[in-house]
């Protein structure tokens, strides 16, 4: 035997045959939901095995059953619906131009809007570019995120993120960047000021499988367990960074969730496409806490069922039906054939809803327009291009902010 | 007032910010219990309790991050990186986040950090624990950047730092902790109690950022210099019996262009020293700007002088640090006119 170089592959590509056979799935119901104060010691199988609290017959079944009633599952189905709603007019406007850049969450709902549903509204959240159920739960006008997507004359950001990157002080979303996993140490540190200051906000951060390679994620988990942070980290497993599979992020050997035992936290691998689930191990999270009991890592099995990005084509480099055959199923679908078990929903008033949010995009899509878009209709003033460098302009920039002015003959 | 040396100005200066305001939290490697590697952070966990001065793990990347986090929650978190030359893990942090924050959230969100390190050679720390990696920094804007060259900067521009709700990056010459320098190792240490900058307020001040100092005013030569180099630089003048008119810059970002080019307009003549490597050094940038408003009154061409465009080599340290011999040679030749 000689040392051989192993490079992961995923189980097919195009012109093959989906193959899900590499993921471990537990039976819904099976595995224990430990008492909010347990050592993580005591919980090593709920970082290989999967929390389930859907069956396949869509009843909630076993401890992690979070027993909401009705009304507030309606609440999160409409989340998600709005959510899936919007991704999807928004990639149509970004073919027809309006929009330089978009990336939807399509089968990935319910990691953002359930886990955000059972946090409360102090807690601060620091995102990754894909959680846009956040900004849903948390009620940020419609009209706003499309004009921070136009980059317009409205634009919350000022013109200057790409499309996606929202941020809200006031409803405690964090700014979301570019460069990936950084804010996961962040809301680390967040935590410890919440710790040190003494009070009972906790935060919560996401992050894909595949940034989990950044040295940052490593930081945010070492940091968290040394100082008992009060802050969940979600690891978002899509299966997909772009083109790169799971494996190669690490995914192959072993669960991400597995990572927290690692570092003395409490790992949970969890069924990212089942609300009830992702609420419950939130929860739970969120719980411990509050109470002293540090952090948790959360990693949340999901599947990127949409392209990378509007710039991306997943046909280049996966199974073209791959996603329909997702062992794990879609998150809205079985959220609403639950509460149609429990006699709260039907398929006629699904079908109103969507149509209901969808004419809701449309009309703050009509509206958003108005302000303007990349290239058409009203403008941002320029000169702002030069304020917030620092919180009062240097003579440096005063001085190139005039030479803008005269560039431009005013 | 009291005689201080460097490092006991800065923790005068953290002490002052700490009792002042407890929204003031200090984090490092070896900073709270052991009070830093060169003492800056000595007593103050004693004195603030140990949530307030943070023993961190071996992880600028983490330290940085955590400190942005804790500065969006309304801390003002003064961040120790124990040698400059160690800063680079958390480049991405400093320069993707702690920079732009400010600017990519429209002002919604920033955090008010101060990142404290040692920079600077000439205590043989070889080509690991000698760095003057400023202009890596002055490059990426938002960010404000100083380097005192005294005990008496030291303090009131790390009280500025600390107050200011703009993210800071302070370097401290190393060389200077425990005295001023002119450049000659075979020369006896000179303390602090010997120089007028080492007499320190007792209590709050501040030096404001963007303001540079005239050390010595002269009519001959300008020299532009920060950090160790602007006691080089004075006492290679003096040596030359040049009446040279020496600036300390203190304030990289923002610059205080006025100060600089004003002198250079008057003498005609300019020298930029700093210990940093020579290749787009900030010296660069200083010429430059230093052409572009004196071109009219100029003598003669600029001079640089800087350290080799080499990594900081452990056995030749003092033939790579800018003593006065390279600034006497520059001293010279912008006299001559060459």
């Amino acid at each position: 035997m000689k040392p051989r170089l192993h490079v992961p592959a995923p189980p097919a590509r195009p012109g093959q045959a989906p193959d899900f056979s590499y993921l471990q799935l537990s039976p819904a119901g099976e595995l224990p939901r430990p008492e909010i104060g347990a050592s993580w010691r005591d919980m090593g199988q709920l970082a290989t095995g999967l929390v389930r609290v859907l069956d396949d017959s869509h009843h909630a079944v076993g401890a992690w059953h979070p027993h909401l009633d009705a009304h507030e599952l309606q609440v999160g189905l409409r989340h998600m619906v709005l959510t899936r709603v919007f991704d999807d007019r928004m990639v149509r406007t970004q073919r027809q131009g309006k929009l330089s850049f978009y990336m939807k969450s399509t089968g990935e709902e319910a990691v953002a809007v359930a886990a955000g549903m059972a946090l409360q509204p102090g807690d601060m959240l620091f995102p990754a570019y894909r959680q846009q159920g956040l900004q849903m739960v948390r009620g940020q006008p419609l009209v706003d995120l499309m004009c921070q997507l136009l980059s317009n004359s409205r634009d919350m950001c000022k013109g200057r993120q790409l499309p996606v990157m929202y941020h809200s002080a006031k409803a405690r979303l964090f700014s979301i960047s570019g460069n990936l996993a950084t804010q996961f140490p962040q809301a680390v540190g967040w935590a410890m000021a919440a710790a040190i200051k003494g009070e009972d906000h906790i935060a919560a951060t996401w992050t894909g499988e595949g940034s989990t390679a950044e040295a940052d994620f490593h930081h945010a988990l070492l940091f968290a367990s040394v100082y008992g942070a009060p802050v969940i980290l979600n690891v978002v497993n899509n299966q997909w960074a772009i083109s790169t599979f799971q494996g190669t992020a690490g995914g192959e050997q072993n669960t991400f969730a597995a990572r927290g035992p690692a570092y003395g936290l409490p790992g949970l691998r969890v069924d990212g496409n089942d609300y009830l689930a992702v609420y419950a191990a939130t929860r739970w999270a969120a719980d411990r806490a509050r109470t002293g009991g540090g952090a948790t890592l959360i990693e949340l099995v999901t599947y990127r069922a949409a392209a990378h990005s509007t710039s991306d084509d997943p046909s280049r480099y996966r199974p073209r039906n791959d996603h329909e055959l997702w062992p794990l199923g879609d998150p809205i679908e079985r959220l609403k054939q639950h509460l149609i078990k429990l006699g709260a929903w039907s398929e006629s008033k699904h079908e109103a809803l969507v149509a209901e949010l969808d004419a809701q995009v449309a009309s703050a899509w009509k509206e958003a327009l108005t302000y303007g878009t990349l290239n058409e209709g009203p403008r941002l003033d320029r000169d702002l291009m030069f304020d917030d460098v620092f919180k009062e302009m240097p003579e440096h920039l005063r001085r190139e902010r005039d030479m803008l002015r005269r560039e431009l003959g005013q | 007032m009291a005689q201080m040396n460097m490092i006991q100005a800065l923790n005068s200066a953290m002490d002052i910010s700490m009792g002042r305001d407890p929204s003031v939290v200090v984090l490092g490697q070896d900073v709270g219990f052991f009070g830093g590697v060169f003492r800056c952070t000595d007593g103050l966990q004693r004195k603030y309790g140990e949530q307030r001065v943070l023993d961190t793990p071996i992880a600028e990347g983490g330290i940085i991050a955590a400190a942005i986090g804790m500065g969006v929650n309304g801390l003002r978190p003064v961040a120790e990186v124990q040698f400059a030359d160690y800063v680079y893990p958390a480049y991405d942090q400093i320069v993707s986040e702690l920079a732009r924050l400010r600017y990519r959230s429209a002002g919604e969100f920033y955090a008010p950090v101060t990142v404290r390190m040692p920079c600077g050679g000439g205590i043989r720390g070889g080509q690991t624990h000698s760095q003057s990696p400023e202009v890596l920094f002055a490059h990426v804007c938002g960010l404000k950047i100083a380097m005192p060259s005294n005990p008496y900067d030291a303090k009131g521009l790390l009280i500025a730092a600390i107050e200011d709700d703009d993210p800071v990056i302070l370097f401290e010459p190393k060389r200077l902790y425990n005295g001023p320098f002119d450049g000659d190792p075979t020369k006896p240490a000179v303390p602090w109690n010997t120089h007028a900058k080492g007499e320190v307020p007792i209590e709050h001040y501040t030096v404001p950022f963007g303001r540079a100092e005239i050390v010595r005013a002269g009519s001959q030569v300008t020299v532009i210099a920060y950090g160790t180099m602007v006691h080089v630089a004075e006492a290679a003048a003096a040596a030359a019996g040049l009446d040279a008119e020496i600036i300390d810059v203190r304030s990289i970002v923002p610059l205080d262009v006025d100060t600089l080019c004003s002198s250079v307009c008057k003498t005609g003549r300019c020298v930029i020293a700093h210990e940093a490597t020579r290749f787009a050094g900030f010296g660069a940038e200083l010429a430059a700007t230093v052409m572009e408003h004196c071109f009219w009154n100029l003598e003669a061409p600029i001079q640089r002088v800087a350290g080799w465009d080499t990594p900081y080599p452990h056995a030749f340290e003092w033939e790579y640090f800018p003593g006065q011999a390279r600034v006497a040679m520059a001293l010279k030749a912008v006299m001559e006119g060459r």
